[in-house]
């Protein structure tokens, strides 16, 4: 037992190290983030943290007290028939209840509050995002659209207004609120910037919220938070908060510096690929994204909102049957895996009104 | 000896062990496992229905369950699955009454009406893949094919077992065992009627209505 | 690559050489050991003529209790396996910073992070919470056996042809590279292409059926077969959490099955499920899994939140506190736990509505485990606690798990999910509830089991010292997780740029090698404890003075548990009939009624391995085969009417004598 109690004594001290290194101070960016949604959410966190140690310190204390109190060697008062306290069993279901109806009231509102969809309310505490006019009603300030693609393995950004586009890196103006449309090219990405706020999934052929402002300037780190396969680890991006001017000299270097980002040239950029350098584009085609969001960027392909609105109307018929082209697989030879069988898609057919007609024949495909 | 005292101690405590016969291991459970394991098939299709009801209409522009089903057809189909629902029934008051060669004929009838159910499904699937609407076609057809399909294996292998339990009355008789076997088969005989009235109703029929 | 002929297609599917993995050291390494391992096992087997002996009274046994310890073998050969990929993980990720891509390429890295999790839960966490309630619930309710007790066989052998399939990967092909649950598209045809993907779905779906089969057997067994006098209200807690599992298992394994059904059709037949084309959802296929798996995490906890129930009260030497209560709570947590499973994906998209219900659900769950906490809290009050080694789990269970609660539930609240999620504070969080829960539980289950199932008890020093590694590993290794979490670290990663990191994935591997002295000093301690079994024989059936049913039996029970069917008067059965002066029945044995042991579920369930396999590599002859062979065989064995046997009376007497002598002695 002398043996045991000397390990103990070791383990204890290991044990108590983390701690200390706590205190070194580390960058715990959730604990101190830069935008004000993440700032709410840090909020959140340490709120419901606080209420639940309400519970779990005396917990933890009770149990070392009687695990101790009522050791055998103690000799302290037995009773082996005490199994019943109406008292107790009242306390002991409703102290929790209390507390998870507090912190259920927390999660109400907070998670309303702080729905990635809203738009935002404040740029950050006591500063609204309406700005306060004359006659109460102020303009909402616009926020700055941003286009977010996950392609394998990289991050586009799409900025609609600008004409531009990034890859791997995103600016935005200090205190700007920005709306971030979010899809994927292939597989279930998230979208993460810690220090901005919290994460959405990116999802192929559906599209994603997220409202969020920066309130310092600065260099974050942002990545996929969600695993896509092998070159995962390396899907990382820079966020850059900056003032109006610097926004102003970024995009105007994206339109100096950037190549042109068409359909083809989109279509070659999907190609799985890792560690790829920022790179800037322009002369974007005003309808890439909503194409990348259909997945129709090969003009071959049906976009899903069309099928989607055939579908609602009843589907395209028998006829429907064979507008389907055999699209050579390639993603998984991209991906290092053995070629795949064909597999069909839908072909694009003239209009979506007229779909009876002459779909099936005038189906092409690109090749 | 040891009853005696056994019994001497009985005035004092209570028995604590039963003296008399142990309790019969068999049969006691089979059919409350039985239909637990049922519900649990009735999972696998509440998923496959689950699924149908969020795919059902997501026809990737092609045929809709309107343009394809032959409700004449299913209606046929559906009949035999009754019928053999009843026969099944049949053959089971034969069995009550200890009629072996009775239940024997009506298992055979049943099994005939379940053969022609599946023919009817067999043809009903070749005729759709031949005209292109494959599973492959669209989620519609894939949740239809799959929900359709996996009752269609259920019918299958009730089918294999009826002839199997058919087999060992034959060679044994209405001993307990086979009796128990039958009383299984027959609840999921019934409970695949019952799932094919839901595949009736949420895919043949509304389906075809618009 | 070499083409290969169109024959050896026809004949071996998409099997090549280039499949086995000869380039890579580990692997290689791996199988050298594995092989002359298993190499020298099976020469000892044959030189001590054993084989004879295991088929007879193991493989083939229907006997609950052997199929529970072979639940425990299988539990933790698999531990050995599913740590090593931790130890890997842990090591790859302290040493791959600023550019040091580490030992471990993404293509592997990624198999052992998935082979990890699957491993883990499936055919560790499984099968010891299996065997576990198939030993101990059949003796705790006073019945000689389960309901089906071929079944239970089959079961078992279903579960280790899953892990079979799981351990082949490792030599033949590859595993999946997709996460413990495979989300699609990913995990579709079209992005994981492999056989890796293939062996996880067959793996898993074979190894479900067994599971789903004994969930089924075991609430039969609860409701059908428990001894006169023992009502609902005065089952053993241990029983009661075993039936809610149980019923959580049929009410969630088909499931699964079904969705794992759905995804393989889109593999294999090119259905559009969960695909992006063709209208197919691979949302939906997210929200089918965590309807299983949430539920899933219950199937694990509830049956161990019932073993520190029985420990509690035990070694405090008293009633549990709040006998109803607990129940109820198990009951509540039973029905709740399938109004959470959104909350695995706050950060899809849903409305704020859908996720905060999801959450404030979440939340609720926390109040009836809280209840159980404070049970076994008010249990400890007034009692006369000896702290024997499940004592000591089940404290150090109560100081870690409060933590992994209070973390659950700052996870439940959508918004700071959405800082959390996916991140290695996610890690944390569950592996402080798996570990801090069932794992501790399940070492406190053996400790306080193993006198009952082998005659003595285990050795304490080595128990000690594999406690203090565990616990004191578990803290090392994790909590700086947590704080990575914070420092906003995600999982999955194999590499990092940020060198500031790398102290903490330091620190966690030095707690991934404490645990690992914890499990070498567990099986040391199983070695140590045989050497030693005459010192620490226990020859009374009753070494801790418990208080259920298994303790009036000997120690290990007889093949048919009970000379006669007890009845119950009381909850805590065992306790009142010591208090009561019940004498032990020494006459009047009558013959036995018991099921007779078959080999059909071993031959069947190596068939369905063969099967799966054909399936995996596409050898379609070999899988038709194996199929109709499985089907053949199930008939063959519903032939057998023969299923039972009477042990002789005079057996009976021989056994029983023995006991009376052994308790003299005592």
């Amino acid at each position: 037992m002398r043996e045991v109690s000397s390990l103990l004594r070791i383990f204890r001290f290991l044990a108590v190290l983390p701690l200390f290194a706590l205190l070194g101070g580390c960058q715990m960016v959730l604990l101190g983030p830069s935008g004000d949604v993440a700032l709410q959410q840090r909020n959140l966190l340490l709120a419901s943290t606080g209420l639940m140690l309400l519970i779990i310190v005396p917990v933890m204390a009770l149990t070392i007290f009687f695990a101790w109190r009522y050791r055998a060697s103690a000799k302290a008062s037995y009773d082996p028939d005490w199994n019943h306290s109406l008292p107790l069993e009242v306390v002991i279901w409703s102290v929790p209840l209390l507390i998870i109806i507090v912190i259920g009231a927390m999660t109400w509102m907070g998670t309303h509050l702080l729905d990635p969809y809203r738009p935002l309310d404040r740029i950050s505490a006591g500063k609204p995002a309406v700005e306060a006019k004359a006659g109460g009603n102020g303009a909402r300030k616009e926020p700055l659209v941003i286009e977010v693609v996950a392609l394998d393995w990289k991050w586009l950004f799409l900025y609609p207004a600008q004409g531009i586009a990034s890859l791997n890196e995103v600016v935005a103006p200090v205190d700007q609120p920005i709306e971030f449309r979010i899809t994927s090219s292939s597989v279930m990405n998230s979208l993460f910037i810690p220090a901005l706020a919290g994460q959405i999934y990116a999802m192929p052929g559906m599209q994603t919220k997220l409202n969020a402002v920066i309130n310092h300037a600065g260099e974050f780190e942002g990545f996929s938070a969600n695993y896509s396969g092998a070159g995962f680890s390396d899907m990382r991006f820079r966020f850059r908060g900056v003032d109006d001017k610097g926004f102003g000299d970024w995009v105007q270097g994206a339109i100096r510096t950037g190549s042109p980002l068409g359909r083809e040239e989109y279509l070659v950029l999907e190609k799985p690929s890792e560690r790829e350098a920022v790179r800037y584009f322009r002369d974007i085609p005003s309808d890439l994204f909503s194409a990348i969001l259909n997945m129709c960027v090969d003009r071959a392909k049906m976009c899903t909102r069309d099928m989607m609105a055939l579908d609602a109307k009843g589907g395209g018929g028998k006829e429907g049957i064979h507008i389907v082209a055999q699209l050579e697989y390639d993603k998984s030879v991209r991906r290092g895996g053995q070629p795949m069988p064909p597999r069909p898609f839908v072909t694009a057919i003239c209009t979506p009104t007229d779909v009876y007609g002459t779909a099936g024949v005038t189906a092409r495909v690109a090749n | 000896m040891a009853k005696a005292k056994a019994q001497a101690q009985a005035a004092s405590v209570p028995a604590f062990y039963v003296t008399g016969d142990d309790h019969a291991h068999s049969g006691g459970s089979t059919m409350l496992g039985f239909w637990l394991y049922l519900m649990s098939d009735c999972l696998i299709f509440a998923v496959l229905f689950a699924t149908y009801g969020v795919l059902g209409r997501n026809y990737a522009a092609g045929p809709s369950g309107a343009d394809l089903f032959d409700l004449r057809l299913v209606a046929v189909n559906t009949a035999m699955l009754l019928f053999s629902s009843i026969t099944y029934g049949f053959a089971m008051l034969a069995m009550d009454k200890g009629k072996q060669a009775l239940m024997q004929r009506w298992l055979v009838v049943t099994g005939l009406f379940g053969l022609a159910f599946l023919a009817i499904e067999l043809y009903e699937f070749a005729h759709l893949i031949r005209e292109g609407a494959t599973p492959m076609r669209s989620a519609f057809l894939s949740s239809f094919f799959t929900l359709v399909g996996t009752h269609g294996l259920h019918v299958t292998f009730g089918l294999i077992w009826l002839t199997v339990l058919m087999v060992q009355v034959s060679k044994r008789g209405l001993i307990e065992a086979n009796r128990r076997r039958l009383l299984c088969l027959s609840m999921f005989w019934h409970f695949l009627d019952v799932i094919w009235i839901g595949v009736f109703t949420f895919v043949y029929l509304m389906g075809v209505l618009k | 690559m070499t083409s290969y002929p169109d024959w050896w297609k026809l004949i071996f599917g998409r099997f090549t050489l280039e499949a086995i993995p000869y380039h890579e050291p580990i692997l290689i390494g791996t199988f050298a050991a594995v092989a002359l391992g298993g190499l020298a096992l099976v020469a000892l087997v044959t030189r001590l003529k054993l084989w004879g002996y295991l088929w007879h009274e193991w493989f083939t046994s229907v006997d609950h209790k052997k199929i529970g310890i072979m639940y425990m073998i299988l539990g933790v050969i698999m531990l050995l396996r599913g740590f090593a990929d931790a130890l890997m993980m842990r090591g790859q990720q302290a040493i791959a910073f600023a550019g040091n891509e580490g030992y471990l390429p993404p293509h592997h890295y990624d198999q052992i992070f998935t082979a990890h999790g699957v491993i883990m839960i499936f055919f560790v966490a499984m099968p010891f919470v299996t065997g576990l309630m198939n030993y101990v619930v059949p003796l705790q309710i006073g019945a000689r056996d389960v309901a089906f007790p071929f079944l239970n066989n089959f079961s078992f052998w279903m579960t280790v042809s899953g892990a079979v399939l799981v351990m082949m990967s490792l030599f033949i092909g590859e595993f999946a590279k997709v996460g413990w649950l495979a989300y699609p598209p990913l995990s579709g045809a079209a992005y994981s292409p492999g056989v890796g993907m293939d062996y996880y779905l067959w793996a898993l779906q074979i190894a479900g059926v067994g599971t789903t089969l004994s969930g089924v057997n075991l609430i039969a067994t609860i409701v059908k077969m428990r001894a006169p006098g023992m009502e609902m209200m005065r089952m053993p807690v241990f029983t009661w959490t075993a039936l809610c599992t149980n019923v959580l298992i049929v009410a969630t394994f088909p499931i699964l099955a079904a969705t794992l059904a759905l995804l393989t059709l889109d593999r294999y037949v090119g259905t559009n499920f969960f695909t992006n084309d063709l209208g197919g959802n691979p949302m939906m296929y997210v929200n089918l899994i965590w309807i299983w798996g949430h539920p899933e995490v219950y199937i694990l906890i509830l049956p161990i939140f019932g073993v520190y129930s029985e420990v509690a009260s035990t070694f405090c030497g008293k009633r549990l506190f709040g006998y109803a209560s607990m129940v109820y709570a198990t009951v509540v947590i039973t029905i709740l736990s399938y109004l959470v499973w959104l909350h695995h994906f706050f950060t899809m998209g849903s409305g704020a509505s859908v996720n905060s219900f999801f959450g404030i659900t979440t939340m609720i769950i926390s109040i009836p485990t809280g209840a159980k906490i404070f049970n076994w809290l008010f249990t400890m009050y007034r009692g006369r606690i000896r702290f024997e080694l499940p004592m000591m789990w089940l404290l150090a269970f109560m100081l870690t798990f409060v933590i992994g609660g209070m973390t659950g539930v700052m996870l439940a609240v959508p918004p700071a999910d959405f800082v959390l999620h996916n991140s290695l504070f996610l890690i944390a969080h569950f592996h402080n509830v798996i570990i801090g829960g069932v794992v501790f539980g399940v070492f406190a289950g053996i400790a306080y089991w193993f006198p009952k199932a082998f005659g003595f008890k285990l050795d304490r020093f080595w128990g000690l010292l594999s406690f203090w590694f565990w616990v004191i590993g578990f803290y090392v290794a994790f909590m700086p997780l947590y704080v990575l979490g914070l420092m906003g670290v995600t999982r999955r990663l194999s590499r990092f740029e940020d060198p500031s990191l790398q102290i903490w994935f330091v620190v966690a591997a030095m707690g991934a090698v404490l645990i690992a002295l914890g499990i070498l000093c567990f099986i040391i301690q199983i070695a140590v404890s045989i050497m030693r079994r005459e010192q620490l024989r226990d020859v009374t059936g009753d070494p801790w003075d418990g208080r259920t049913l298994e303790w009036s039996t000997s120690s290990p029970p007889p093949a048919y548990n009970f000379a006669f069917t007890p009845i119950v008067h009381d909850l805590d059965a065992w306790a009142d009939m010591k208090k009561r002066g019940y004498s032990r029945p020494l006459g009047g044995f009558k013959p036995i009624h018991m099921p007779r042991n078959t080999g059909a579920g071993v031959i069947i369930a190596g068939l369905a391995t063969v099967c799966g396999f054909a399936l995996i590599w596409y050898i379609w002859w070999l899988a038709a085969l194996t199929f109709i062979g499985v089907v053949a065989t199930a008939i063959i064995h519903s032939f057998n009417y023969d299923r039972d046997f009477h042990i002789p009376a005079d057996d009976v007497v021989r056994e029983e004598d023995a006991r009376s002598r052994q308790l003299g002695r005592a």
